[in-house]
């Protein structure tokens, strides 16, 4: 057993205890990790309130799963410190690991159980008697749609039954922090949405979540705060709100009919818009001041021009618009240097 | 103490609950070894001259040993998997004793290589082998063959956790317990190697677990039978280097 000499704080039986009072469940401060040449993170800051979802949003290869990593005890830091539910993730690992949740981007149950024998066995490790762990995978089960599979060994499981499960692994003890690495990866867009209810059901309930993902959609739905992650560092923060105003107002676009007259087209929008218009491939994009009247005048003054329209929408920027301005590329890009062989 | 106890049973009842529904795996356990002992008694058996009265009785300790040590092979790919498909992240994410994962497989272990030795006895036993002793001396066989097995299941654990791959873990698996196995008395006398050969046989902590086994099957004595003691210092050594070694391997492994 590992010695948790030189802890500070509250304790019961020798373990130091989650400060019940604190209002920040996770914070990082200049977390540093390095695999040879390669800088995982290079001083990562982050504070979690709480009770609220916090979107870890990056390319493959910025370092999320890295940084959940350190978080979760599994890997040591090179530099830096962090705390989670009030414990230090080194000095700590060996309390902190009650009091977290994981489930990460591979599935991790084993396949050659059932899914309630799966759901049992972790709540046994956690330390719960087999009888208490029992139930409590069964009520799991019952919450994520999984009973009748419930004695059915884990590798008869579809992806999104896999994942669903080790959800429920992560949560055989009601852990208070989450964390949640890509948890909808690889899955298709209904078990996709079926998780993401899964995941707002838990939030309702007051437990604090990390979720790291690549997909913009996932954090703009489910986070309350995001933080963009880019080479191993925080390169922005902010609700998903805040983080698009970064990068201006409404976008107004207008998909042009085929053999439309284009120079007329953006001569008739340059009064509408608050800059320059632009054309891409018979789209025209424009940055608007203000909604109301918008799309009337825009398709006034291009009815008057004699252009024809296909489409026309007046828009919020998305994650993808802010990812691009702020990295200089998509988020799908990037290589990524902790991928799997 | 008392965690790492729990959670070693926890473990291993996990790595034996599996057993029945993987027919393919107790086939491992249970035919292959059978094949074994007919292909060494009948097919090269009549060619083998050992000395001994009766070639089965020669025979059932050397393939018992070396059903233990292609037995932990299993071992060696499945902790390689559970690190590749993420399972190990997540038994290091719980709060449970950081030696319960392989301590339990290795106990799991010891019940897989307890039923093939009964397995390999009694298909022995039709085939003309014996116990020639006290049923205690032929107990303390079965229990020095039961320990080596366990002390082997570590190095297994171990190497399944340095290898990159599964592929990897049967290869490297393969390399080290093929001359271990077949440079030994486990098959035939030694006599005939060339001298390094025989060496090495004669060091080779197979053949000591085995011609001591032999010897307490045929002579008894107990602790004092020839080889015994040495036996088991080796398994000792053994499970005192490699035990310690995986562990901590497994207190640092990465999925990637």
């Amino acid at each position: 057993m590992a010695s948790l000499g030189g802890v500070t704080g509250p304790s019961i039986e020798g373990r130091p205890r989650a400060e019940a009072g604190s209002e920040v469940a996770i914070s990082a401060r200049g977390i540093t990790k390095s695999f040879g040449e390669v800088h995982a993170l290079s001083g990562v800051d982050i504070d979690v309130t709480r009770g609220t979802v916090l979107g870890l949003l990056g390319p493959n290869g910025a370092g999320k799963t890295t940084f959940v990593r350190v978080l979760t005890t599994l890997l040591k830091p090179d530099g830096g410190s962090a705390r989670v539910a009030g414990l230090d993730v080194v000095a700590d690992a060996a309390a902190l690991r009650a009091s977290i949740g994981l489930a990460g981007q591979y599935a991790a149950v084993d396949e050659n159980l059932t899914g309630l024998e799966n759901l049992t066995m972790v709540g046994r490790l956690y330390g719960r008697p087999r009888a208490a762990a029992k139930a409590r995978g069964r009520e799991l089960l019952e919450r994520f749609d999984l009973l009748e599979a419930a004695n059915r060994p884990v590798k008869t499981y579809s992806g999104g039954m896999r994942r669903r499960l080790d959800l429920a692994a992560a949560l055989v003890v009601s852990p208070p922090v989450l964390f949640l690495d890509e948890p909808t990866t690889g899955l298709d867009p209904r078990s996709r949405l079926g998780l993401w209810e899964v995941i707002e059901g838990l939030v309702a309930e007051g437990t604090t979540l990390l979720l790291t993902t690549q997909y913009l959609e996932e954090a703009d739905r489910l986070a309350d705060r995001i933080a963009v992650i880019d080479h191993g560092r925080v390169i922005a923060e902010g609700t998903a709100t805040e983080l698009k105003a970064r990068v201006g107002g409404l976008r107004l676009e207008v998909t042009l009919e085929a053999g439309a007259d284009r120079p007329a087209a953006l001569a008739a929008l340059a009064g509408v818009g608050s800059d320059e218009p632009v054309l891409e491939d018979g789209l025209l994009k424009v940055s608007v001041a203000e909604r109301a009247g918008t799309i009337v005048a825009a398709v006034t003054s291009l009815s008057a021009a004699g252009v024809g329209v296909d489409d026309i929408i007046l828009r919020s920027p998305t994650l993808d618009d802010v990812f691009l301005s702020l990295t200089g590329h998509g988020a799908e890009d990037g290589t990524d240097p902790e991928s799997r062989p | 103490m008392r965690r790492l106890i729990t959670d070693t049973l926890i473990i291993a009842e996990r790595n034996l609950v599996r057993l029945p529904r993987a027919p393919d795996l107790l086939l491992a356990f249970t035919v292959q070894p059978i094949m074994f002992v007919l292909l060494f008694r009948y097919v090269f058996g009549g060619a083998i001259h050992t000395g001994y009265g009766n070639y089965a009785d020669f025979l059932i300790p050397g393939i018992i040993v070396q059903n233990i040590a292609f037995g932990g092979f299993v071992t060696a790919l499945g902790l390689n998997e559970d690190l590749h498909k993420g399972l190990i992240d997540r038994f290091r994410s719980l709060p449970m004793s950081r030696a319960a994962l392989l301590g339990g497989r290795t106990l799991a272990d010891v019940v897989t290589n307890v039923l093939s030795m009964i397995v390999l006895i009694v298909t022995g036993l039709i085939i003309g082998f014996s116990f020639h002793t006290t049923i205690l001396d032929g107990i303390a066989g079965g229990l020095l063959l039961a320990l080596f097995g366990y002390a082997f299941s570590w190095v297994f654990a171990f190497l399944g956790l340095i290898v990159s791959s599964p592929e990897a873990a049967n290869s490297v698996g393969f390399i080290a317990v093929f001359p271990l196995t077949f440079v030994s008395s486990a098959f035939v006398p030694t006599q005939s190697f060339p001298a390094v050969l025989r060496a090495f046989a004669k060091v080779n902590p197979f053949t000591i677990v085995v011609n001591a086994t032999r010897y307490l099957w045929e002579h008894g004595h107990g602790i004092a039978a020839s080889n015994v003691l040495f036996a088991l210092l080796w398994t000792a050594g053994i499970l005192v280097m490699f035990a310690p070694l995986a562990v901590s391997r497994y207190r640092r492994a990465a999925a990637r």
